[in-house]
């Protein structure tokens, strides 16, 4: 078959070369490697080797005539088969990418073609092109790093470093690192979301079969999610609960709440009545109204007290402030305006910050008993069950005799590090009686 | 060629034509005798453990008095080797200024201390050698005169070595290319016939280094360097032919070395006594003594009134020198590279 | 802007040194006529003559002992060492002599020398015209090494190096004289000796290279980039003083170092920058300092595949790069 023989590349900044003498003619048998004619450039003379074995058919460029480089310069007749193109250019790597920037031009471009020889010649590496790919067994990287196989339990100088910083806790941040390794991008999430952690999913995956639902958690949802992990993986909780005769309170209001309302234009339920005694009891119980921070206890000055709201996307803890020092009739009416921006989804910055102690009125819903988990970072919260009509054995001048008594039940979790048994049966003990002792007759402000 | 004494070819005895004065004589005979001394003592404050090493040139003082007194010191360039002690001397190098490079005190003018002694480069001449590998001042003595011939300077670049260094690559790079291109160098060799211990004959396979600057291309001359006219006049023919640009001489002074290769070393562990008594003969101050007596130069009276001013002036630098103090440690920091940078200190870090 | 390969970027730094400074003098085997053999000096003797582009014997310690000499005498010469294979005689020279001049002679002599020599492999060179030579002066005490990888970074290292009152080392990888191409002005300029440059910004990791692997790395980091790795590329440029503000800086910004190098990695300029990160950038780091770099032995073999196994390659850094991902 006829195979056009072209003048060959032989540098990156030679395009062109002068035809010097042929060394062959037309119709001479050639071998492949034969040297057929001498061409001249401004860096180097060479001769032109046969690309195959065959015949020489035809002279093209002749002597004395300038040619560029990937020119056609002579034909000739193969044997079938015999035709090999040896590639100017070994495998070369790709050309960086030149983008708009000065830096990238500075940088530069690598030149397909560039030959060196191994002192400095113009040597084309051709041996490369139909050899192996280089033995992967080199591995050209240092040893294996420790962290690599088994799941990494440390964390690394940074990852200690931010979290020591931002005050996160390590622990209950989610690995993305090999091997579950906390890294330093999972700190910094965890700092982005107000220190709560990283809001991947948690270890442990269930399998969602075709017939489950599967709900993406909304961002409040997942902040509270995050919230009581933290709770109950930090704090470690204890409980009390005591039993409280609560008939004088609901004899009271009985009698009070029409005038009240018409009065103050806000409505009166049990939970500015439990609130004020609740903030009185904690003034005279101040572990109760403090926090555990860094290794020590910071009994807090200010009495603000969070009220847990059902909301619409969830739980919200909107905090009525100075608590112990407001009126029954302010405390109606914070909480009034908070309950209702709550519910609306109005709250303020001022609404949800510093408060210092938590109370959930539970037996809203029937509850007559519950756990709550504490508001992370305080050191405790308490629930008002639901007012239940019971018997009850009622001593008076030493005869017992059965009464039908309003009865609540009050249930308190706290933070084990700061409060004690006995200091937390003290302060329910306050509250009882801060309860007890309202009648009907009592003069609440 | 034996390692015992021998008496070279050409030693004149007449002095000729405009050769050294009476008075340069003299003068250069002082020099030799102040220089015996400083040695001595130089040598005796190494026993007394304040003096960590030196490299005695007694037996070397007349070769290089007389190759110094054939230069110009206003603008020709020595490059020395660590046994070049009376060459210092002779170009001007007070007393002191010796003592506190052996001393290693303050004020070292060559190298502040920082380097042993006659290392360096002399503040006021252009002398220096930057260290104590052996022969590699010959291929940068090729450079200085390079420059020199490429400004059109007149000046003459004589660099010394020994018997020993001329066995180096660095020796043979150095005059094959002053050869080929015909700087005006002044290769001299004060071949005292031992590298430490080796002998000249397991040095070289010849009778006389003189004989290989043939082989370069350039005239080889083997003088008797206990003379000092002897060696001056050689010393003043390769100048004046350096200085007319016709190239190159290499000098080969035949010297004795009448102390060990250094304060180091014990050469009777490698000579005989026989041999060591041989040599001392050929003694320079001794011949130089003779000599300038025979002449009428100075008389004997006069000679030992050389020698008292020659201990004296040695026994005040002493005196001087040993009372200074050491250069501070900070100073170990003194001209460094602009490449230094503080940040590379090892430990502590700015982190 | 014109665009040179790095061999023309030295051959222009060099001529307009030489036009700038009449003291300035080339000497080498083969600067000559023949214009060096990778024609670095082509056409130099023609326009300064053969004064001042001077052909040596073919003797390294004496190259480098005549420029010691002419340099301490008033020239300020620039020696070229045809291969860094061939530099050993000439250590003595170098880093016995050079180095220690002012130092040892208390200022009153100096040496203004600039020695370029052509290094590396990839260039089938086998073991004597492959060799990576800097870890040896560039621990010396009074040199300084560069080692530019592009052609505008060669010609303004080299114009620094020339204008430097102190001995300078220029390793110039020889694979890179013509592959490389980029833009260089015509003018003068210099670029500070001590300064790595950041050639490619970015946050996941950052390596740290030099030479003809600078370009490797920044194949890989483009790789790197279509898996979603962000990765910084930082030039070191000069071996000595190592810029560690840099590369503290860059190591703490994005808390993982690769270090990529040709040089075999037992006691080699990898061995310092891991030191100068883990000194400086404890507190920072989120994973360990990986080096990339040939295995122990004498580089490099001959036969192509060999040779291609020995030599770091952006798929090899590609694997690094995400090794250290991963951690």
């Amino acid at each position: 078959m006829v195979f056009n023989i072209e003048l060959p590349h032989v540098g990156e900044s030679v395009t062109e070369a002068v035809i010097g003498k042929w060394l062959k003619a037309p119709g001479d048998q050639i071998e492949k490697y034969d040297p057929l004619v001498e061409v001249v450039t401004d860096k180097v003379n060479m001769d032109v080797p046969s690309p195959a074995s065959g015949t020489l058919t035809k002279i093209i460029a002749i002597e004395g005539e300038t040619v560029a480089m990937g020119a056609v310069i002579a034909e000739m007749e193969t044997v079938d088969g015999e035709v090999s193109v040896t590639s100017d250019s070994p495998a070369a790597s790709e050309p960086a990418q030149v983008s708009e920037s000065s830096l990238a031009s500075r940088i530069g471009t690598l030149v397909q073609g560039a030959n060196v020889g191994p002192t400095g010649g113009e040597f084309v590496d051709t041996s490369l092109t139909a050899a192996k790919p280089a033995d992967s067994a080199a591995q050209n990287t240092s040893a294996q790093p420790a962290t690599s196989g088994s799941r990494q339990k440390g964390f690394s100088p940074v990852v200690t470093r931010l979290a020591a910083q931002h005050g996160i806790d390590l622990y209950s941040l989610v690995g993305t690192g090999l091997g579950g390794r906390v890294t330093k991008k999972d700190v910094l999430t965890a700092v982005e979301n107000g220190g709560t952690g990283s809001t991947s999913s948690p270890q442990t995956t269930q399998v969602a079969l075709d017939e489950d639902q599967v709900i993406e958690p909304s961002p409040i949802r997942k902040m509270i999610a995050n919230h009581m992990v933290k709770s109950m993986t930090e704090i470690p909780h204890a409980w009390s609960a005591i039993e409280v005769d609560v008939t004088g309170m609901v004899e009271w209001r009985t009698a009070n709440k029409d005038n009240f309302e018409r009065e103050h234009g806000t409505r009166l339920t049990y939970l500015p009545i439990t609130l004020s005694v609740v903030a009185h009891a904690l003034r005279a119980n101040p572990r109760l109204n403090s926090s555990w921070s860094d290794g020590n206890i910071i009994l807090k000055s200010a009495i603000n007290v969070g009220v847990a709201v059902a909301a619409d996307g969830g739980l919200v803890v909107p905090v009525v402030h100075s608590a112990a020092d407001s009126s029954l009739v302010d405390l109606a009416g914070k909480l009034g305006g908070v309950v209702e921006r709550a519910r609306s989804g109005s709250m303020t910055l001022d609404d949800v910050q510093g408060g210092t102690f938590t109370l959930n009125n539970t037996g809203a819903l029937g509850s007559v008993w519950g756990g709550a988990i504490i508001n992370h970072p305080q050191a405790a919260i308490l629930t008002t069950e639901a007012i239940v009509k019971r018997p009850v054995v009622i001593s008076a001048s030493g005869v017992d005799s059965i009464a039908i008594r309003s009865m609540m039940n009050i249930c308190l979790s706290f933070d084990h590090r700061i409060v004690d048994g006995a200091e937390a049966s003290a302060f329910l003990q306050s509250l009882k009686s801060g309860l007890e002792a309202i009648t009907l007759t009592s003069d609440l402000k | 060629m034996s390692a015992t004494a021998n008496k070279p070819s050409n030693s004149p005895e007449q002095l000729s034509g405009d050769q050294l004065s009476g008075e340069r004589l003299v003068e250069l005979y002082r020099t030799m005798v102040l220089s015996r001394y400083l040695d001595e003592r130089v040598w005796l404050l190494n026993r007394q453990g304040k003096a960590a090493i030196a490299a005695s040139a007694q037996g070397h003082e007349a070769a290089q008095v007389a190759c110094i007194e054939a230069t110009d010191p206003t603008k020709d360039h020595y490059l020395i080797y660590y046994r070049q002690f009376t060459a210092m001397l002779a170009l001007g190098t007070e007393p002191e200024e010796m003592l506190r490079g052996f001393l290693a005190k303050e004020g070292d003018p060559m190298s502040a201390a920082r380097q042993f002694p006659l290392h360096g480069a002399h503040p006021r001449v252009d002398l220096f050698n930057f260290s104590n590998v052996i022969a590699t001042q010959l291929p940068q003595a090729a450079g200085v005169a390079l420059a020199d011939k490429l400004s059109g300077s007149d000046a003459v670049t004589i660099v010394y070595f020994g018997d020993g260094a001329s066995s180096q690559g660095d020796t043979h790079e150095a005059m094959n290319f002053v050869g080929v291109q015909k700087l005006p160098v002044i290769f001299f060799c004060e071949n005292n016939r031992f590298a430490i211990s080796v002998p000249i004959e397991k040095q070289m396979g010849i009778d006389s280094l003189a004989s290989r600057a043939a082989g370069y291309g350039f005239p080889g001359v083997q003088v008797d360097g206990t003379e000092v006219v002897a060696v001056n006049e050689a010393a003043k023919a390769a100048v004046a032919r350096a200085r007319a640009g016709e190239g190159p001489t290499l000098i080969e002074a035949s010297v004795e070395r009448l102390l060990p290769h250094t304060t180091d070393d014990d050469h009777t562990r490698y000579r005989t006594a026989e041999d060591i008594e041989q040599m001392s003969k050929r003694d320079p101050i001794r011949i130089q003594s003779e000599l300038l007596i025979r002449r009428g130069l100075i008389t004997e009276a006069e000679d030992e009134k050389i020698h008292a001013d020659a201990k004296r002036r040695v026994n005040v630098a002493t005196d001087t020198v040993d009372a200074e103090s050491y250069p501070g440690v900070e100073t170990m920091f003194d001209h460094l590279n602009v490449e230094y940078r503080e940040e590379h200190e090892v430990s502590g870090g700015d982190a | 802007m014109p665009e040179k390969t790095v061999i023309e970027a030295v051959r222009e730094a060099m001529q307009i040194e030489m036009r700038r400074d009449d003291t300035m003098i080339i000497l080498g085997e083969d600067v000559g006529s023949r214009g060096g053999v990778f024609l670095a000096t082509d056409g130099l003797i023609d326009e300064f003559g053969e004064n001042r582009v001077i052909d040596t014997p073919l003797a390294e310690s004496l190259i480098c002992g005549v420029a010691l000499g002419a340099a301490v005498n008033g020239l300020r010469p620039l020696a070229e060492i045809q291969f860094a294979d061939f530099v050993w005689p000439a250590i003595n020279q170098i880093v016995g002599e050079a180095s220690k001049v002012r130092y040892g002679t208390n200022g009153v002599k100096t040496a203004p020398m600039t020695i370029r020599v052509p290094y590396g492999g990839g260039v089938r060179g086998g073991l004597y015209h492959s060799q990576s030579i800097e870890v040896l002066f560039a621990h010396t005490p009074g040199l300084s090494v560069v080692a530019p990888a592009t052609p505008y970074d060669a010609k303004g290292l080299l114009a620094t190096a020339i204008r430097t009152d102190d001995p300078v080392i220029v390793l110039e990888h020889k694979r890179t004289y013509r592959l490389v191409k980029g833009e260089v002005p015509d003018e003068s300029y210099t670029i500070p000796i001590g300064k790595a440059e950041i050639k490619r910004p970015g946050t996941d990791m950052t390596i740290i290279t030099y030479g003809l692997m600078l370009h490797y790395s920044l194949q890989a980091a483009e790789m790197a980039a279509a898996n979603g790795i962000d990765v910084e590329v930082l030039d070191l440029r000069t071996l000595r003083p190592l810029d560690s503000g840099a590369i503290a800086e860059s190591a703490s910004r994005t808390g993982k170092a690769l270090i990529v190098q040709e040089d075999t990695p037992a006691v080699s300029i990898g061995s310092e920058v891991s030191a100068i990160i883990g000194e400086r950038c404890f507190f920072d780091l989120d994973g360990p300092i990986l080096r990339v770099g040939p295995p122990e032995l004498p580089p490099m073999p001959f036969s192509p595949i060999q040779e291609a196994a020995f030599m770091p390659s952006p798929e090899k850094i590609l694997t690094a790069i995400t090794k250290l991902a991963e951690i």
